[in-house]
């Protein structure tokens, strides 16, 4: 029973990684694509970003060097990823829902973490250099975890009522709400466990830390035991789940910023993108249209280039 | 306000609108036109009009026939799911697949962007014009006929060819501003989905406005120009701007033609020529006196910066980039240079960025920008006090927002306006609101078109306009200046000064940018501006 429950904790996290690094690799193997950025570019550097400028506006730009700043995206991209401030910003109300979800979640999510490296150093570094470690874990884990399942809880319940509410009912498909309700019964039995039989983390601790050193050791007995079990398979179930949904936006978000939003590297004559765009250029196209007439041979460069026909008016 | 309770809605009551607006429900404007009981006439749509044509709510951009038979009912159905498919293919839509693709799967329902939707907004929050209402259709289309995925995952939703032609209709309620896409959690874009919609429509199954296609791309790519003016008429039409310029100006100026080797081609958007030809009489004259070395292309297609496939179809869109493109390698020039038009700018400058290769890759720049230097070099002996009545700025959406030209313009007007008389509009700069001619509404006015647009989309731009000049006495006999940087805008705007009289009850006048440098230039008569002529 015990070594199951350790199986399913090893699939879910294989198979989220396998299923990010999927999404990842289809949303980057896609051909690239015309422009359609959308300002504030964040990267636009110059003092530009602030007011939402590009470096079109400097004349004989093509002849430039563009000031381009890493640190002009992380200073959006970081607050954006732990505060949703674009949510915060346009639509408060659903703010207060969904930022204690998300935060919630990245909680939980660190205090795994700080669980597996706890259980790494204890099997890895000398006794007097894990202890401490493991004693600041100790102190830390709890409470970062007990606060993003509780935040995780009030976040999908909020979440949950606000899909039910007048504006967003129609455009709640069955699976909206299984998804909400999977997260506060995982989270629910998760803080069940934690309140009622685990106030100090000893019983997860222990089984991250075999988890962490391929130790499928029995966790002994008992209620908590169990409802710890429960925990596990739930938590895992539902981490294996997310990237198969659109939950998965957390990767999508990455290219819907990086990949269009803020993607205004211009193509330079000569430059490395010339060669990618000829290719582009001679797909095929099926469009069926009278004044395209595509027919799977003609390209896009023959549809583009050919003297039109004169259409009737 | 009939609005639709569902998105389901869309395919049922047959014949019937699924919405429609009543004036008198809509939120006041500012003063003077703050009545709602004195405001215009809204025009119906005719009962023939009905009869003959697909309905969706009170207006009709389209003109889809309604099929005769189950064989044109299922054509239309068939040919949006095979147009639908194409927009996954690597092959027919590499241009937007990513973008597209990121839009349909990651929409989190959670309506930020409703807020940010000007036309939403206007219409009394109406459903049917919710940015993500469309987009919803066309998702739940998707996932349950093309992908045959669960309905309990992505929503279920009727097929029917009903429901093709409303949501082609409803692609059109969309000015493509993408202020709703600038608000997204996500970075989902519904403007896009709006636009993809619309090259479904054109690219697969042949369904566009006649005044983008027909009227538009089609006759740009056959006589040079969607105004119909072919080579000859538009050189004949310059050397008359260029005539009537010196007599208002003083200065004696020649607009060169097909001058090979020149620094910078100049394309306008034609519809100036036609429409305000003080603007490239304008232009002519700074570029003149600042000395450039400039050329315009008798080229068909050349002369007209205007690219209506950006709105509709990305074949018709690259067949024009590369006539523009393919003018400025015969001549040889430095860099393109884009007028006072913000689709052409954004067409040529960014979207073609990535089909122009080789020696079609010229450089192009915004007039915006090159008439920024011109001030900045001093090369003008300017006046200010020669504009001395209030201003405000329009952003013209494909500048700013969607190009990240923001300052230039603003630097322009400090330099040419005196201080005090300028003010913005709240909002502005990349979060500014669309004039509501955007995506090739401003050139649709059939059946009641236009009373839909000044009601619902231009509305925003109108209500920002007059609480801009709200310190002023809201009379003509204190004229105002809205500048509107774009050809397109200018357009909606024009219309919409019309429709409510605003320049005779409000003094309203508009223009665009190089005007206000031409008015305030010490060598030229004074009184460049017109006030009289709108």
């Amino acid at each position: 029973m015990t070594t199951l429950v350790y199986v399913i904790a090893y699939l879910g996290i294989v198979f989220f990684l396998i299923a990010v690094v999927a999404r990842f690799v289809f949303w980057s193997k896609m051909p690239m694509h015309l422009r359609w950025e959308l300002y504030p570019v964040a990267h636009e550097g110059g003092g530009r970003a602030a007011y939402g400028g590009s470096y079109l506006e400097e004349s004989d730009w093509w002849k430039k060097k563009r000031e381009v700043s890493l640190l002009g995206e992380l200073k959006v991209m970081v607050p954006e990823i732990l505060f949703l401030v674009a949510l915060r910003e346009h639509n408060h109300k659903l703010w207060t829902r969904s930022f204690p979800f998300h935060f919630g979640l990245y909680l939980v999510a660190a205090t795994t973490i700080l669980l597996l490296v706890g259980g790494v150093a204890e099997a890895l570094l000398p006794a007097n250099v894990a202890a401490p470690i493991n004693a600041v874990i100790g102190l830390v884990a709890p409470w970062l975890g007990g606060a993003g399942l509780v935040l995780g809880i009030v976040g999908s319940i909020g979440l949950f009522l606000r899909r039910r509410g007048r504006e967003l009912k129609d455009y709640t498909a069955p699976a909206d709400l299984f998804n909400l309700v999977f997260f506060i019964v995982a989270f629910g039995v998760a803080l069940v466990t934690f309140v009622g039989y685990d106030r100090d983390f000893s019983l997860v601790s222990a089984f991250v830390a075999n988890l962490a050193t391929f130790n499928l050791a029995p966790l002994g007995s008992g209620t908590g035991v169990l409802l710890l079990m429960l925990s596990v398979v739930l938590l895992s179930l539902l981490t294996a789940y997310i990237p198969t949904t659109h939950m998965s936006h957390f990767v999508g978000k990455y290219f819907a910023y990086h990949s269009i939003r803020w993607k205004d590297e211009p193509n330079l004559r000569g430059g490395k993108e010339e060669k990618v765009i000829e290719e582009l250029l001679h797909r095929p196209i099926s469009w069926s249209a009278e004044h395209i007439k595509g027919d799977g041979k003609k390209t896009w460069l023959d549809a583009a280039t050919e003297e039109p026909e004169v259409e009737s008016k | 306000m009939k609005q639709p309770d569902s998105v389901k809605d869309i395919a049922k009551n047959p014949g019937q609108p699924l919405a429609g607006i009543d004036p008198l429900e809509q939120i006041p404007l500012p003063p003077p036109f703050d009545k709602l009981d004195e405001e215009p006439p809204y025009a119906q749509l005719t009962d023939e009009a009905r009869e003959k044509y697909v309905v969706l709510d009170d207006t009709i951009a389209v003109n889809i026939p309604k099929p005769q038979s189950k064989e044109e009912e299922d054509r239309l159905v068939q040919g949006f799911l095979s147009g639908l498919e194409k927009c996954m293919s690597t092959e027919d839509n590499w241009a937007f697949l990513q973008p597209f693709e990121m839009s349909m799967e990651h929409c989190a329902h959670c309506q930020t962007c409703s807020d940010a939707c000007p036309i939403y907004e206007e219409s009394g929050e109406n459903e049917l014009y919710r940015p993500i209402y469309r987009s919803e259709i066309l998702r739940r289309i998707y996932f349950k006929y093309v992908k045959k995925e669960s309905t309990k995952v992505h929503g279920d939703i009727d097929l029917n060819w009903e429901v093709v032609a409303r949501l082609i209709e409803l692609s059109y309620r969309c000015n493509v501003c993408r202020r709703c896409a600038q608000t997204c959690p996500i970075g989902v874009d519904n403007a896009l989905l709006s636009r993809e919609i619309r090259k479904i429509a054109s690219m697969e199954m042949g369904i566009v406005p006649k005044e983008l296609h027909t009227d538009g791309s089609v006759l740009q790519l056959e006589v040079g120009s969607s105004t119909g003016m072919t080579p000859m008429i538009v050189k004949d039409n310059i050397e008359f701007i260029d005539e009537d310029t010196a007599e208002r100006t003083g200065i004696e100026i020649e607009t060169p033609w097909d001058v090979e080797g020149a620094d910078i081609l100049l394309i306008h958007n034609a519809g100036e020529i036609m429409a305000w030809p003080e603007n490239p009489g304008a232009f002519a004259t700074v570029f003149e006196a600042a000395g450039l070395s400039w050329t315009m292309s008798s080229e068909a297609v050349a002369y007209d910066g205007i690219n209506y496939g950006v709105w509709y179809d990305d074949v018709q869109f690259a067949r024009v980039a590369v006539k523009h493109a393919a003018a400025a390698k015969k001549l040889g020039v430095k860099k393109i240079v884009l007028g006072e038009c913000g689709h052409a700018h954004k067409a040529l400058t960014v979207i073609a960025d990535k089909i122009l290769t080789g020696d079609l890759n010229i450089p192009r720049e915004s007039s915006m920008v090159t008439l920024r230097d011109i001030i900045r070099s001093g090369k003008l002996k300017l006046d200010p006090s020669r504009n001395d009545f209030p201003v405000t700025l329009h952003d013209p959406c494909n500048l700013v927002r969607l190009m990240g030209i923001v300052t230039p313009q603003r630097e322009i007007i400090d330099a040419v306006v005196p201080k005090g008389r300028f003010r913005e509009m709240a909002p502005h700069g990349v979060e500014n609101y669309c004039c509501g001619g955007g995506s090739g509404f401003a050139i649709m006015s059939g059946h009641n078109f236009a009373d839909w647009r000044h009601h619902m989309t231009g509305r925003r731009k109108f209500r920002q306009i007059l609480e801009a000049f709200q310190d002023e006495p809201m009379d003509q006999e204190h004229p105002k200046y809205l500048c509107a940087p774009c050809s397109n805008c200018k357009g909606q705007i024009r219309d919409i000064i019309s429709y409510y009289d605003a320049w005779e009850k409000a003094g309203i006048y508009y223009g665009g940018l190089v005007e206000l440098i031409v008015n305030a230039m010490v060598d030229t008569e004074p009184g460049f501006i017109d006030w009289e002529w709108h």
